[in-house]
């Protein structure tokens, strides 16, 4: 086989086919272990974790903690975790659970301090700023406020009491006659600490701590709220729209927001409703 | 001594002409290593003792001393992120000591992963398993190259999913090792790699982090030089307990073709088994600067001038 037509030029030949099939070897070999490497990096951790306070936002988070635990290890309350197989954030990973030990929400962060690399943001000064998730009110059926008690734990442990859950109040219908304070969670102001998750009186917490986006949705990047544009624009952005008379209603007066002042009438009715 | 004998104990001739323990007296160095660089993470949360705290990954030593493993900085810039300066600060430091003393004593001496594989060795040696998948030992090195092409593709540090490294050193310093977690996992797929399917196959033939420190310590001043190698008696006792036997024969039968007594090869972890294990103390620790040929055979300096 060998020795057939120029061996010079042959030579040269199979020098170059080897180094050339050799590039592709190696590439094939970087390519194959690549794709096997990057399957299980891949996987999207099923159940949302809570982050230590001032992570990177969880895609980026993944390019920057080594998974070292030195913030774990300077978390003097023990709200710290790495994770491990089946607590569902990427194995190695500080979390936390919020019902278990929250966030005492030291004001030195001492979590961001120890980190590294980066993967917690040294930006975060002042911890009332982190973003640790949201509290949710998720058992409108269960939280005793809901039901017109007044449990009101979540509201008073809360380390921003009267600024990141307020207790609004409304009209107890089963009873016609009192009223029901419902826990509110205002996004802007909670850091996500979890202390009002882990207060709950109920044996599973009506109020849970999620994630940033699965807790607070995200309105569409083309939405315009008209009220908002209108306050910064100072007037309308389009034309008021025209009065149009209603029927029946012509000679009623109106007040200054624009509804009309009605009259009771003893049967339970209005004066200026005519059937 | 028969060669049989030599093969199924070796060491056995060393430790009759030396004695026991200077004939283990590099392996249990560093077992004391191994051990030391475990038992500086857990004084703190065992007794309250704080030397160490993190891991191999990163870790802060005396609250002063910041190191950072340079694979995960690699991996971090290939997923776009540029770490802050104290993690590239404890890379670099990382970095200066093994390309002195050679990088792969990162894996002799530091790694909880040697113990483990060391142990399969052993075992499959007294189980007298012989066959086993071939595996060659540049794998690792396009396995290298593999880990960042992954990162760059998933924006993670890739090989931390499945890295064994850090994850048995997390469990041991974290007593994660003691649950049925990643680190009792993956530590149990490695140890039975290396018994059952391929003989030093993990550290020898696969693992991206050895194969990074191989080239960290490709230059490195420690070496094992084969100074004494005109001694030898071809007992093939350092081939056998060698894990990465190719880088020997160049050092140890080069003094034909006048190369020096060096192990050069960027492969040699520097455990220093080869040097326990001789009976005639063929072996020691040297700089890379005694390469000189000529002071162990003075016929092929002759040769080599003329």
């Amino acid at each position: 086989m060998a020795g057939q037509g120029n061996s010079r030029s042959e030579g040269v030949d199979q020098g170059r086919r080897a180094m050339l099939t050799g590039t592709v070897r190696g590439a094939c070999a970087v390519g194959m272990m690549g794709a096997l490497v990057a399957f299980p990096s891949r996987r999207q951790s099923v159940l949302p974790a809570l982050r230590p306070p001032g992570a990177m936002a969880e895609k980026d988070f993944l390019s920057a903690c080594v998974r070292c635990g030195l913030c774990v290890r300077d978390c003097p309350y023990g709200t710290l975790k790495l994770s491990d197989l089946g607590d569902g954030p990427v194995p190695g990973t500080p979390f936390f659970n919020a019902r278990t030990v929250p966030c005492e929400m030291c004001e030195t962060i001492p979590c961001v301090a120890a980190c590294p690399t980066g993967a917690l943001d040294k930006g975060l000064s002042d911890i009332k700023n982190a973003k640790m998730g949201v509290a949710v009110l998720v058992g409108h059926e269960s939280c005793l406020n809901w039901l017109g008690l007044r449990c009101d734990v979540c509201y008073r442990v809360c380390p921003r009491i009267g600024e990141a859950i307020t207790l609004e109040v409304s009209h107890n219908e089963r009873t016609a006659k009192h009223a029901r304070f419902i826990p509110t969670v205002h996004s802007a102001k909670c850091t996500g600490c979890g202390k009002c998750e882990k207060a709950c009186v109920l044996d599973e917490a009506a109020i849970k701590v999620l994630p940033h986006a699965l807790a607070t949705g995200l309105l569409g990047k083309h939405y315009r709220l008209g009220w908002e544009e209108k306050a910064r624009a100072g007037h309308s952005l389009v034309e008021e729209s025209p009065e149009m008379p209603v029927r029946g209603m012509e000679g009623v007066e109106k007040t200054p927001s624009g509804t009309y002042k009605l009259d009771r009438t003893p049967s339970g009715g209005f004066k200026e409703f005519k059937p | 001594m028969s060669p049989r004998q030599g093969i199924t104990d070796p060491g056995a001739a060393s430790v009759a002409a030396r004695g026991w323990l200077a004939a283990n007296k590099w392996l249990l160095a560093r077992r004391l290593a191994q051990l030391f660089f475990v038992g500086i993470f857990v004084t703190g949360p065992l007794f309250g003792v704080w030397i160490a705290k993190g891991n191999l990954a990163s870790s802060l030593t005396l609250g002063v001393l910041p190191l950072t493993d340079p694979l995960m900085l690699l991996q971090s810039l290939a997923a776009g992120h540029v770490m802050t300066g104290t993690a590239i600060l404890g890379a670099a430091l990382v970095m200066v000591a093994y390309a002195l003393v050679g990088g792969r004593v990162y894996c002799s001496w530091v790694c909880p992963v040697n113990a483990v594989t060391d142990l399969a060795h052993w075992l499959r040696g007294r189980l007298g398993i012989q066959k086993g998948l071939a595996l060659n030992h540049n794998t690792r090195f396009w396995l290298l190259g593999g880990v960042l092409v992954a990162s760059a593709a998933t924006g993670t540090i890739a090989w931390e999913v499945i890295n064994p490294v850090t994850m048995l050193h997390r469990g041991l310093v974290t007593g994660g090792i003691l649950t049925l977690g990643s680190a009792t996992l993956v530590t149990a797929a490695v140890f039975l790699f290396d018994l059952g399917i391929a003989s030093r196959g993990w550290c020898t033939h696969l693992c991206p982090v050895g194969a990074f420190y191989a080239l960290v310590g490709s230059r490195s001043l420690l070496r094992v030089s084969a100074v004494n190698r005109i001694a030898c008696n071809d007992c093939m006792d350092c081939f056998t307990v060698c894990p990465e036997r190719h880088v020997i024969a160049p050092a140890l039968r080069g003094a034909a073709k006048g190369v020096g007594p060096l192990i050069l090869s960027r492969d040699c972890t520097n455990c220093g088994r080869c040097i326990d294990v001789c009976s005639k103390t063929v072996f020691r620790f040297d700089t890379r600067f005694h390469s000189d040929p000529a002071g162990t055979k003075s016929a092929r300096s002759e040769t080599k001038a003329a």
